[in-house]
């Protein structure tokens, strides 16, 4: 075929077909990709996870000094009752100081209320210090086990290999003594 | 090695419509030819496919008793241990099947390095086996979460974890792995529908694996080329019941272990119950990934050591280009061999770093032996294939046999025709 075309014809027709070759071929690709999303977007949280997003929690019996973990979205929360002395501790720290710079103001709606998701941020154990007789580590916040990341009683990482502060969910006061987290 | 024949009707009834008696004929069959000197080293392959046989026999059987759900996982698995027909027996040979495993696999990988096994032109052959480790070692990472122990889920935990550190994309990632917020429910679903999936993914790959293999035949402990007929014997039945010999003495071995020591190679913080919100003191993967635990744990920074950890697996997919030394197998690299021998041993010390906290002496060990372990595969084997110079190759596997009559009638050239 191609030898008994001109040269005109077969440069045209080879334009048209490769046109529709890469056209075809686009179109399967859109269409593929399109049935794909659904399947990989079902992997993504379910709307009965997500609608678990919110945690109430009544602070009134946690006296100052002392911490208690709650469960929100299947992870531990810390919640802390900061003594003057630990918020004093906190705001003290020039932020020069820090891995990861935030002031403690930056972190608390109340100073006297530290709350923070109790998950490491380097490769997600629940550091230790929310029981009394466990090590609190250098900074005197929490100290996560596997690794050795030290944070301090803002919850901000201080020594070791977590590149993060505990963060802080969203949350609100919704009393004095009542929050919502979520 | 001729045609293959058969007396039977019936066989050749089926024969003439499908081909299928002459095709395992030629695979493992007298018409498929194999070099005459294979060690025991070569039993390794045959015996990684009859544990992934075993594997899939009793993990189907499982999961007929077991639930896939955070409240009933565990207590299902003590009650396969406990109430189920021999579900003891049948949970031993899958939980000790996957260690055993990665043993036959280590045994066969170190093989093909120490003989040169992935060089031209076995290169695809041996990429592809890296593929099945890969496969394997996502098989049993989801597997050992399936128990919902402590470590099945804090293992979970922090390897999921492993990919927060893309940049940019990582939290998405990690929350669509987990399909939520930690590793939960939905979790361990999809890890029990993909651990049932993968292994007969490795089936089909393994497929690939014996093509690839069939397209030059084994390679063999002289690492140089079969030259004729007289170099060959036929797979049936030399092989077919040398590798006979080798699953029963496998069996002794894993047999011992399943019925005298079940729990020697697990973690027995895995028979307590799965706390989200409490970890373990000491998180340690089983003893087939502590290799590659320490390799992540030796680099202080989180993205460059979950780098370096995929990393120590992608130098063995370019392995065929970093080696150019000509020769294949390590009997005539007299320099090479005392670096294999350095190396396995750099694995074994990778795998006691592993296995310790990353403290102290144990941290500065890790890191010195991962330093090695890229060392070896990214300058040394590069090097040693321009500087080394090796032994003389004898010119056919008969001649060291037969004190230089090796050159028989046919020895001279004329190559085997492919079966």
């Amino acid at each position: 075929m191609a030898d008994t075309a001109t040269p005109a014809q077969a440069g045209s027709g080879e334009t048209r077909r490769d046109f529709l070759y890469l056209a075809a071929g686009a179109m399967g690709a859109v269409g593929v990709g399109a049935v794909a999303w659904p399947l990989i977007d079902s992997m993504n949280p379910s709307a009965e996870v997500l609608a678990l997003a919110s945690t109430e929690v009544d602070l009134s019996p946690i006296e100052v000094g002392q911490r208690i973990t709650v469960t929100w979205r299947g992870n531990p929360v810390f919640i802390d009752h900061r003594t003057q002395e630990q918020i004093q501790q906190a705001e003290a720290v020039p932020l020069d100081d820090l891995p990861d710079p935030q002031a403690d103001d930056a972190r608390v709606q109340q100073p006297e209320w530290l709350i923070v998701i109790g998950v490491c941020t380097h490769l997600g154990c629940v550091p230790l210090g929310q029981k009394t007789g466990q090590s609190r580590g250098e900074f005197g916040g929490w100290f996560c086990p596997c690794h050795g990341s030290h944070y301090d009683t803002s919850g901000r990482i201080r020594k070791g290999p977590a590149p993060l502060n505990l963060p802080v969910p969203p949350y609100e006061f919704t009393g004095d003594t009542s929050i919502v987290i979520g | 090695m001729s045609e293959f024949q058969t007396n039977s009707r019936v066989i050749k009834w089926i024969e003439h419509r499908m081909p299928v008696f002459s095709f395992l004929d030629h695979s493992v069959g007298r018409s498929f030819p194999a070099p005459k000197n294979l060690s025991y080293l070569w039993n390794f392959g045959s015996l990684a496919g009859l544990v992934l046989v075993i594997m899939i026999v009793t993990g189907i059987v499982l999961a007929m008793q077991y639930t896939a759900h955070v409240d009933y996982a565990f207590n299902s698995v003590e009650r396969i241990m406990r109430d189920v027909n021999y579900g003891w027996l049948i949970r031993y040979i899958h939980m000790n099947g996957a260690s055993f495993f990665f043993i036959v696999v280590y045994i066969h990988i170190f093989r093909g390095l120490y003989y040169g096994s992935y060089k031209a032109p076995r290169e695809l052959l041996w990429m592809i086996g890296v593929v099945i480790l890969l496969l394997m070692m996502a098989t049993a990472f989801m597997g050992y979460v399936l128990p919902w122990g402590q470590m099945s889920f804090w293992g979970a935990k922090v390897i999921t974890n492993l990919f927060s550190a893309v940049p940019f994309f990582g939290e998405g990632i990690v929350t669509w792995l987990w399909g939520g917020f930690t590793v939960d429910n939905p979790t361990l679903n999809r890890f029990f529908s993909l651990h049932y999936l993968l292994p007969f993914i490795i089936v089909a790959v393994v497929v690939l694996h014996i093509w690839a293999l069939h397209q030059f035949g084994s390679n063999n402990p002289l690492g140089i080329d079969t030259k004729g007929p007289q170099d060959k014997i036929p797979f049936h039945p030399y092989y077919t019941v040398k590798d006979a010999f080798g699953v029963g003495v496998f069996l002794i071995f894993f047999a011992a272990m399943v019925f005298y020591a079940p729990n020697y190679m697990g973690d027995p913080v895995n028979y307590v119950q799965a706390d989200p919100l409490a970890t373990p003191a000491h998180i340690v993967p089983e003893w087939y990934f502590l290799p590659f635990y320490a390799i992540l744990r030796a680099i202080p920074d989180k993205l460059l050591g979950v780098i370096a950890m995929f990393g120590s697996i992608a130098v063995l997919f370019i392995l065929p280009w970093l080696d150019r030394s000509p020769v294949k197998s390590g009997r005539f690299r007299p320099i090479f061999r005392i670096f294999f021998v350095l190396l396995v041993i750099d694995t074994v010390v990778l795998g006691f770093a592993g296995a310790n906290p990353p403290e102290g002496t144990w941290l500065l060990v890790g890191q010195i032996a991962t330093a090695w372990y890229f060392l070896h595969f990214l300058i040394i084997l590069p090097l040693l294939g321009v500087f080394e110079r090796p032994k003389p190759l004898p010119t056919s596997i008969s001649e060291p046999v037969l004190k230089g009559g090796g050159s028989m009638a046919g020895a001279t050239t004329t190559p085997m025709e492919k079966a």
